[in-house]
């Protein structure tokens, strides 16, 4: 068994997430993106525990296991951060996450809606930079 | 090339060719079912490197549970069916970085390896796993379930808007329930 062929394997898989993470608008898209990467370390790990003889056997397969564990778990609560940003904004985009949104919040007036918040962050960020300057 | 050899390229070449697809497709639920299929390659890859109880677990909870859930994400935002144009951001940046990170690490790993070659270790047990993780790394699993609980609690914390609210917030709550 020749143990380039994983390896490359894996190696494109996390060239692909790192690729899918910064070009996806989509907050849904960028976690697939990100399971990718994640399964592409995966890779990394059971085939390094084939190839490599370790002092603890089959750590690799236990690392692996783990990180599985950790993905079950961070997709859970990244899908529990998206449900959330859509029924605040109706919209998974995230180049339309406005940063400056608690500070607005407490100035804003009752019933913006939700692009016009957006624009009062955007004018309030420049404000500030003007007062900064 | 031996049989391992060539069931790790074909099954390395769909999960490569399934991954660009995720990546590159217009259509929100599509991208999911690649996903399927990658994880279900990289599943076999597994197999076949031996390691028998991660491929199980891998189709448990990757293509059981991890691809279910961002389906149902996709439906709960209420994804186009069909093509969309916005899903992608204009991105040669995006693809620098990314073949720069893909490519580098493959020569850095072809350069590692070339073509030196293997025996497969006998076909690992659940037995041998376990032995392993509740003698060597019993300190991590534990540390695990904890982490777990934490996701499990913060994930119910998020999605419930009510809990955790300052009274003061109570003019901001009612505002999110105008916009909603």
């Amino acid at each position: 068994m020749r143990p380039v062929i994983p390896y490359v394997t894996a190696a494109l898989l996390f060239g692909l997430g790192v690729y899918g993470v910064l070009r996806r608008r989509n907050a849904v898209l960028v976690l697939m993106a990100v399971e990718l990467m994640l399964n592409a370390v995966n890779l990394i790990l059971v085939t390094a525990d084939t190839t490599v003889r370790a002092v603890l056997p089959h750590s690799g397969q236990v690392f692996a296991l783990f990180v599985i564990v950790l993905a079950a778990a961070e997709i859970g609560v990244g899908l529990a951060i998206v449900l959330q940003l859509y029924r605040l904004r109706a919209s998974v985009t995230v180049d339309d996450v406005p940063l400056t949104e608690p500070a607005v919040d407490r100035a804003g007036s009752t019933g913006a809606r939700a692009g016009s918040a957006r624009d009062a962050a955007a004018g309030s960020a420049g404000a500030r930079a003007e007062a900064g300057r | 090339m031996t049989g391992a050899d060539v069931l790790l390229l074909a099954l390395g070449a769909v999960a490569v060719g399934s991954g660009v697809l995720v990546v590159a497709t217009k259509h929100l639920v599509r991208a999911g079912l690649y996903l399927v299929l990658c994880l279900g390659a990289l599943a076999g890859d597994y197999l076949v490197l031996t390691a028998e109880l991660v491929a199980w677990v891998q189709v448990l909870i990757y293509v059981g549970a991890v691809v279910v859930l961002l389906l149902f994400a996709v439906m709960l935002t209420r994804a186009p069916i069909g093509a969309s144009d916005d899903l992608d951001r204009p991105g040669w940046p995006a693809a620098l970085i990314g073949a720069g990170t893909g490519l580098g690490l493959t020569a850095l790993l072809v350069d590692a390896f070339r073509w030196s070659t293997v025996e497969l270790p006998a076909a690992g047990t659940a037995e041998g796993i376990g032995e392993q993780v509740f003698r060597s790394w019993v300190l991590p699993f534990e540390v695990l379930s904890v982490l777990l609980l934490a996701a499990l609690v913060g994930a119910i914390i998020l999605s419930r808007p009510d809990i955790g609210r300052r009274p003061d917030d109570a003019a901001s709550s009612s505002r999110t329930e105008v916009i909603r």
